[in-house]
């Protein structure tokens, strides 16, 4: 079995279908990308996975997402964490009162195993897992070059710099897959780039699993090593960027809407 | 901290410290020991006053942990004091010692706070806060017609508190008592709001979509929350009442919880130093407004009247002052004081 594995996954909502029986796969290590026109089911297809939304079942009997081996829809979304998922939002889902420090540490919420009354002492175990962990958290800051913003305010930051915060929360929680939705979203050509370079890294130097949703083509056709399209709720090409650039039905789909985005930057 | 001038570390524990610098450490215990050394200069007035806000201090905080820390508001805060008082009180008079007592007090507010708590998985806001205005209902009516448990509306007569066989009996003894609660209450809420209780809290007040997603558990921690809040809530209404000797429905009423509103709102949501602040504020207000109408009435007999009057009204409008041009509270403009002293004489 695929190491994410989606099929046929059916979500409509009050009659109206976001997702038209979907499946598609992801290798471990690898960077996938989902593209298709605004209003397609992305996002709605990242809901599905991370516990937002749940399947209506599928176009022919149930439906099924799993992640290395492991069923994640008979688990609650705060439950998928646990399993190394975890993901970041189109518009920015920031905690705006907490330090980019603490921001980064509720990304490891999962992972802090104290109890109630060590909390309140701040004694013991509270004190070695706040450090160990703090520890895990400057690795993070450090390879998002975070480290001048450490102690500031997620509200108060430049747009680049929160949209960076919210990948370094999601990969505070050391995930074995993550979910992006639309990283280089409102950034500039350098910042695109840094994000580029980010997201190479986490699968090539960590390891992490990449299901990447974005609509700037010339990063998707660079760093994937698969591309899945759907249009309309429906899956209309996957395969190697290649392969998809080549499709008629892809172009297609794309011409009428946004082809100058489709052919690169 | 942000140290920008000379405040360096070397360590993550030295750095997550409440107060890193040594000149902080100092100025806290200087002012522990003013406190402690504060009744041998106040009279029983003033220093009723300061008893007062102690017990203020622990509901405010408590209020500020659910409402300013998690973003659950409640309306019933003054009826979850009032549960704390007749079950702590219930535990005395039938000879359970006082600590214990008041524990125990804490404990069953923090059941009864959950269960109201439960509303919040589905309800936000305005209608959250209805929910718990049916709650601060609720429990006023039980107040009134507990029986032999709360009273009924003749209340019930408490006496002092007594601690290994001895009287806390008078303004000055009660004072070092309820001193002694508040500052046990400031570090363990302190504690909990820089580890992850705190900040998953935080996460569901600022973004709960998100907290899910990073593993918050929404609706334990919100029950955590609830019960927290209300333990500290039950530990301030059984000091309370056991502080008055005597503990009524009336006590508890609406008008209680408004006020603890006021003071996380005044001092600074989400800010523990914000609800000392607060709850400073908000005591000593009635006995300024008080001052003020009693010193013009010995002018001109004929206002002190209609300054009795404008009393409430000054307090509401004090409120809405406040939420206009200091919407962060008082807890902002002491930050801002902080970083002005902290750089004094080198600001640059
Ligand atoms: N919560 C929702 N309620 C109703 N319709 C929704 C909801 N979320 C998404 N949709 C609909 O589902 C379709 C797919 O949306 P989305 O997944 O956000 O698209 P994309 O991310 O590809 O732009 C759209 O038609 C959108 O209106
Ligand atoms: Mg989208």
């Amino acid at each position: 079995m695929a190491y994410l594995d989606i099929c046929d996954v059916t979500l409509t909502f009050k009659g109206i279908a976001a997702l038209m029986g979907v499946s598609f796969t992801v290798e471990q290590g690898t960077i996938a990308s989902l593209i298709g026109p605004n209003g397609a089911g992305k996002t709605s297809m990242l809901n599905c996975i991370s516990g937002r939304y749940t399947p209506d079942g599928g176009a022919s009997g149930p439906c099924r997402i799993s992640l290395d081996g492991e069923c994640l829809l008979s688990l609650p979304a705060h439950r998928r964490t646990g399993l190394g998922l975890s993901r970041t939002f189109q518009n920015i889902a920031l905690f705006k009162g907490l330090s980019v420090l603490d921001n980064l540490m509720v990304g490891r919420h999962g992972k802090l195993e104290y109890g109630l009354l060590a909390s309140i002492l701040y004694r013991g175990k509270a004190v070695r897992q706040e450090t160990l962990h703090r520890r895990r958290v400057e690795e993070v800051i450090d390879f998002l070059n975070l480290s001048p913003y450490r102690h500031q305010h997620a509200g108060r930051l430049p747009y680049g710099v929160r949209k960076r915060v919210e990948l370094g929360r999601a990969l505070a929680a050391e995930p074995k897959l993550i979910l992006l939705d639309e990283p280089m979203a409102g950034m500039n050509l350098e910042e695109t780039e840094d994000m580029a370079r980010y997201i190479l890294d986490i699968a090539e130097e960590w390891g992490v699993t990449v299901l990447l949703v974005e609509h700037d083509m010339g990063v998707v056709m660079d760093i994937s090593d698969k591309v899945v399209v759907i249009d309309f709720g429906q899956k209309i090409a996957e395969g190697t960027p290649e392969e998809v650039q080549a499709d008629a039905g892809v172009v297609a789909a794309y011409l009428g809407t946004e082809n100058a985005a489709f052919t690169g930057r | 901290m942000r140290g920008k001038c000379g405040l360096f570390f070397t360590s993550y524990p030295a750095e997550a410290q409440v107060f890193p610098s040594g000149f902080q450490k100092l100025m806290v215990g200087l002012f522990l020991l003013a406190l402690a050394a504060a009744p041998l200069t106040l009279d029983a007035y003033l220093t009723s006053l300061m008893n007062l806000i102690f017990i203020a201090v622990i509901g405010a905080v408590s209020l500020n942990l659910l409402t300013g820390v998690c973003g659950q508001i409640s309306l019933g805060h003054g009826a979850f004091l009032g549960v704390g008082a007749y079950a702590a009180g219930q535990c005395t008079l039938h000879g359970v010692p006082f600590v214990p007592a008041i524990l125990a007090g804490g404990l069953v507010t923090a059941l009864v706070g959950m269960v109201f708590g439960v509303p919040s998985l589905r309800l936000k806001g305005i209608y959250l806060a209805i929910a718990t205005l049916a709650a601060q209902l609720v429990l006023e009516y039980a107040f009134l017609h507990g029986g032999a448990l709360t009273g009924g509306a003749g209340g019930l007569l408490l006496a002092p508190p007594t601690i290994l066989g001895f009287a806390f009996d008078d303004e000055f003894r009660q004072y070092y008592l309820l001193l002694g609660f508040a500052a046990a209450a400031l570090p363990m809420v302190t504690n909990l709001m820089r580890t992850k209780y705190g900040r998953a809290f935080v996460s569901i007040r600022d973004f709960h979509l998100s907290a899910e997603i990073v593993g918050v558990n929404l609706f334990a921690y919100k029950l955590a929350a609830f019960g927290l809040s209300s333990f500290l809530a039950g530990v301030a209404g059984g000091l309370w009442g056991h502080y008055t000797g005597y503990i009524s429905a009336e006590q508890f009423n609406i008008g209680l919880s408004i006020s603890y509103l006021a003071m996380i709102i005044i001092g600074g949501l989400g800010s523990v130093i914000g609800s000392v602040f607060g709850a400073i504020f908000v005591t000593l207000l009635p006995e300024l407004l008080n001052a003020v109408s009693n010193g013009l009435g010995a002018v001109f007999p004929d206002i002190a009247q209609h300054v009795v009057a404008l009393r409430e009204g000054v307090f509401g409008l004090v409120l809405i002052l406040f939420l206009i041009f200091e919407p962060e509270g008082l807890a902002h403009r002491w930050r801002l004081v902080k970083a002005y002293w902290k750089l004094y004489p080198f600001a640059h």
